[in-house]
């Protein structure tokens, strides 16, 4: 069993790794700019789902607020590039630093709170970081940051005649994220979190310290998710409050993770790759002719898929054994 | 800043706050049934601010006759969605809080999209209504007409729901429902009858609330994003289950709003109640009156 299990987990990091040299080549045959962009929003979405997925899905604790560390990222790096010029590769630490931290304060009153009333103090908590952001005029109140471009280079990491070097850095964050998933999957970590999920006072009582190790995930959770704000905000080189820290935001972070299936290592990429071209062809196609469709087209998708498949998308490539197996024990 | 303009931001966000009282109280109803959040709450005070606007302006019907009506087609409305979509969310075997958040955030999304296709994203408002704009001076007190008749509305919609509930046979199967559904089916109660009543009843309630404030509120397709979220808090800060605990939820956060406008910038005014709401939860996690 135990060789089986091993053996399992080596094969996932295979393919993962197969998975990430195939998306490495893609940009080398697909010229088209917008299609590249069209990746580079998917393989952004993968590693910000897939983040999320750490508190929200393995740890359970679901959060409906993570723009808030997706702005924060934005921000810190925009603020500090234009105001101090710190270069983004130092912003991009500061603000997943900075994420984790919050996160952490945040968590301290937060992770008392159980089911709904979680959910919708992390809604909140966000909305308030939204409004004060929204009235801070340092910081660009309502109208948001133009970043200036003041190079061409991965040392500036400013690219303005190419999307390709922010295609790998986005395929780059998204394996960094697949990996730590991957990674704490099988750590001490990992177990504590599912324990926390299934029954958290359980788990208390076999000794898993259900506060500390929630506050571990909202800080991975969030660090990685911040890290991906910096990298937005040096992609398309102007935010606002509303669109990095919007609550819409955080609904689009966890919908990949909630439709591949939440709690798994697969779910976030499988949901990103389908939702997310989805999303941007019906919006490109049918949205310009006729407002509201591509709404109606994703909010169909997202019942449908969420009542067919709770357990999401990945249950559809489980092996029919399994499947017998889970039913024998159920 | 002197007394008589805290009494009269005390005196409308009182008025507010019964209003907000209202547009909540379906969501705890439904809450308290079936241990479900609607997601789509706020779409279903949108598509009611809609009807209210077309019967005005196509068939001059003033918002305070069409309420009842508007009202009638939400209790339908409500009962549908719950046969069409929730009844399949909650039998799902696996992550069942998420099947019910997702598949009603789904249905919001496809009313949003719906409705800017049909009715497109322009404000519209009801204009010359009998109510619209008016004032009423009590005591020195201005105080809006329309968001007075919602008040009073409010008042007596919870007076009718506290009667209902404890006075028809109706009411009482409600409520053994929400106490245990199981052993309500042994005694013959259809299980799925009640539920859909339920998020019948839950619908018209917002649709009371819609008709109300069409007459004051612009309407268009995001309309309902904004008043959801504060009657997620509403209901959230009375306890989830409680449905009086939304009563009271709805005042304390119509008089924190209009206390945090008179010291805050006016676009910070919601930073209060969610201000109200964290503070709220950290003392007691299950909310004022929640219970479970």
């Amino acid at each position: 069993m135990d060789k089986d299990f091993a053996r399992r987990r080596r094969r996932e990091l295979i393919i993962a790794f197969c998975l990430a040299a195939v998306a490495a080549l893609v940009p080398l045959f697909v010229k088209d700019v917008y299609v590249q962009n069209v990746m580079v929003l998917t393989l952004m979405y993968a590693a910000l789902s897939q983040s999320w997925n750490i508190l929200s899905g393995y740890c359970g604790q679901i959060s409906l607020g993570h723009a808030l560390y997706f702005g924060l990222g934005a921000y810190t790096t925009a603020l500090l590039f234009t105001k101090f010029g710190v270069l983004p590769w130092f912003g991009m630490l500061a603000g997943g630093a900075l994420s984790a931290l919050i996160a952490m304060a945040l968590g301290y009153p937060c992770f008392r709170l159980r089911g709904h009333y979680f959910v919708i103090a992390t809604i909140v908590i966000a909305e308030i970081g939204l409004l004060l952001i929204q009235n801070w005029e340092w910081a660009g109140a309502a109208l948001g940051i133009d970043i200036p471009v003041r190079g061409d280079s991965w040392l500036k990491f400013q690219f303005t005649r190419s999307k390709l070097p922010y295609f790998y850095f986005a395929l780059a964050l998204a394996c960094v994220a697949w990996f730590v998933t991957w990674w704490l999957e099988d750590s001490k970590w990992g177990y504590w979190w599912r324990a926390v999920k299934d029954n958290p006072d359980a788990a208390e009582s076999l000794g898993v310290v259900v506060f500390n190790s929630k506050m571990g995930a909202a800080a991975v959770s969030a660090f990685l998710v911040a890290v991906g704000g910096s990298f937005y905000a040096q992609f398309v080189s102007y935010i606002d409050p509303e669109s990095v820290m919007g609550f819409q935001f955080s609904l689009l972070m966890a919908l990949p993770a909630v439709l591949g299936g939440i709690g798994t290592l697969w779910g976030p990429v499988l949901g990103a790759v389908i939702l997310i071209p989805l999303t941007e062809l019906t919006r490109s196609f049918i949205g310009g002719s006729g407002r509201g469709v591509d709404l109606i087209v994703y909010g169909t998708l997202i019942v449908l898929i969420s009542l067919a498949l709770p357990r999401g998308l990945v249950s559809l490539f489980a092996r029919p054994k399994f499947f017998w197996r889970k039913a024998a024990v159920r | 800043m002197t007394a008589e303009t805290i009494i009269q931001s005390l005196a409308s966000g009182l008025l507010m706050g019964l209003l907000y009282g209202l547009i909540a109280v379906g969501l705890a109803l439904i809450f308290g049934l079936m241990d479900v959040v609607n997601f789509a709450h706020g779409e279903f005070l949108m598509i009611a601010m809609y009807a209210t606007f077309f019967l005005f302006a196509f068939f001059a019907i003033d918002p305070l006759l069409s309420a009842p009506l508007v009202a009638a087609a939400l209790f339908v409305f409500g009962a549908i969605v719950y046969l069409l979509i929730v009844r399949f969310a909650v039998r799902a075997k696996a992550n069942a809080g998420m099947v019910q958040i997702f598949s009603t955030f789904g249905l919001a999304i496809v009313m949003r999209g719906l409705a800017q296709f049909f009715f497109t994203p322009d404000y519209r408002s009801v204009t010359n209504s009998w109510l619209g704009g008016k004032t009423i001076s009590v005591g020195g007190i201005f105080l809006p007409e329309p968001q007075l008749v919602g008040a009073l509305l409010s008042i007596a919609a919870f007076a009718g729901l506290y009667f209902f509930i404890h006075r028809t046979d109706f009411g009482r199967a409600l409520e053994a429902t929400r106490e245990d559904a199981g052993a309500v089916a042994l005694v013959g109660i259809d299980k799925n009858r009640v539920f859909a009543l339920g998020w019948g009843l839950g619908a018209a309630l917002v649709g009371l609330a819609g008709a109300i404030m069409a007459i004051f509120f612009y309407v268009y397709p995001d309309v309902g994003a904004s008043f959801a979220l504060i009657a997620y808090v509403t209901v959230a800060l009375g306890g989830f289950g409680s449905v009086f605990g939304a009563f009271a939820g709805g005042i304390i956060v119509g008089l924190v709003e209009a206390t945090t406008a008179l010291i805050l910038p006016p676009s910070l005014k919601s930073v209060g109640i969610y201000a109200v709401y964290l503070l709220v939860v950290f003392v007691r996690p299950r909310g004022l009156f929640g219970s479970m």
